[in-house]
């Protein structure tokens, strides 16, 4: 159950924190850096957007589009597919840029994860180990993209935490020496 | 990154050192990248798929490795650009009996700065080129790292990772 029976068109999901019974939480998040070197997207639109998150401020939340009923893409109904999007609201871009080898762990306890869609708790079940953006999407088999986008969703929920790779700031975001050199020992090992 | 033509062996080199079978990601888009959020237009637009192969590597309790084929198509530079961000080198792996397919990869890393070496994969085990050969070929400086490897083995594939990220280490403290 991935889609509402109206298709994608019918965008009125609800996202954001009234759906987490944790919203209100002291800062849930944990972003050790968040990539400066990475161009953040610009505000999408006009308007007040839900997700404004007063409580985090370190991060840059992206405004989406408020999508408005519109007609079913033509042919839709006949397409027994499920768009990738749909899952995601139609939006195509996450709130926060993720790194396609950010590490995302499960944070929510059990009774935390009633009333998500579907595709957040298989996200939160499969992160209870410490996985990437790309495993998440590989494992479950949700394009890279709207992976991105569903991982977002749980860490602003608070639901799960992100660790995003650190570049060296004075380095244009290229990898720090001291992780370079732990790589190198890592490897050597194996 | 591992880098390369198509058929070079790029999924093969990640398999042989990654501590899990490849997993393969799937990246769909439009061939427009304005205005996406939209999906009412979504019937005039090409869908594509283009898939990427990695695996990863727990090199430490707190830190794994992850080794990312790109997608052979040259065209979908998008995601080299995506997985560059953040990226510690690339292995650009050639078959030397089709050297031109590494081309665009080579002018790729050149282009971006990623630090990079190529590695020659020796099909049956025979290398027809020595590296020496293969650097005045390509006209790569003497920078650059070239070695031969067999992407079928782990042994070779790890040394291949060690020599890059050697190169990587020597890149930023020069």
């Amino acid at each position: 159950m991935a889609t509402p029976p109206g298709g994608p068109s019918s965008g009125n999901w609800s996202y954001g924190p009234a759906q987490g019974p944790n919203d209100g939480s002291a800062n849930p998040y944990n972003f050790p850096s968040t990539p400066s070197h990475r161009q953040p997207y610009a505000p999408q639109g006009p308007g007040p957007s839900p997700y404004d998150q007063p409580q985090a401020p370190r991060i840059q939340p992206v405004q989406p589009h408020r999508r408005t009923p519109e007609p079913a893409p033509a042919g839709g109904a006949s397409n027994p597919l499920v768009r990738p999007y749909a899952m995601t609201g139609g939006r195509t871009r996450p709130r926060y840029q993720l790194a396609i080898e950010a590490l995302v762990h499960t944070t929510a306890a059990p009774h935390q994860m009633q009333g998500q869609l579907p595709e957040h708790q298989r996200i939160c079940n499969l992160c209870r180990e410490i996985k990437s953006v790309a495993e998440v999407s590989a494992l479950l088999t949700i394009p890279l993209g709207v992976a991105r986008i569903l991982v977002a969703d749980l860490a602003e929920a608070g639901l799960v935490a992100i660790h995003q790779p650190g570049g060296d700031e004075n380095a244009g975001g290229q990898p720090a020496v001291t992780l370079l050199e732990r790589v190198l020992s890592g490897l050597r090992k194996l | 990154m591992v880098a390369g033509g198509f058929g070079v062996g790029k999924t093969t080199f990640v398999g042989a050192v990654s501590e899990i079978n490849p997993l393969r990601t799937e990246a769909v888009m439009t061939s427009a990248s304005a205005g996406i959020d939209d999906l009412t237009h979504t019937g005039d637009k090409t869908t594509t798929t283009v898939a990427m192969d990695f695996g990863r590597i727990t090199l430490d309790q707190d830190l794994i490795l992850y080794l990312f084929g790109t997608p052979g198509q040259d065209r979908f530079w998008f995601m080299w650009d995506d997985l560059v961000r953040g990226a510690i080198g690339a292995v650009v792996l050639v078959d030397t009996r089709r050297l031109a397919d590494c081309f665009p990869a080579v002018d790729y890393f050149e282009n971006s700065g990623l630090p990079f070496v190529i590695a020659l994969n020796g099909f049956d085990g025979q290398q027809p080129y020595n590296p020496d050969e293969v650097r005045e070929a390509l006209q790569i400086g003497p920078d650059t790292p070239i070695i031969t490897t067999d992407a079928r083995h782990r042994a070779d594939a790890k040394s291949t990772l060690i020599t890059l990220v050697e190169h990587a280490l020597m890149a930023r403290l020069r």
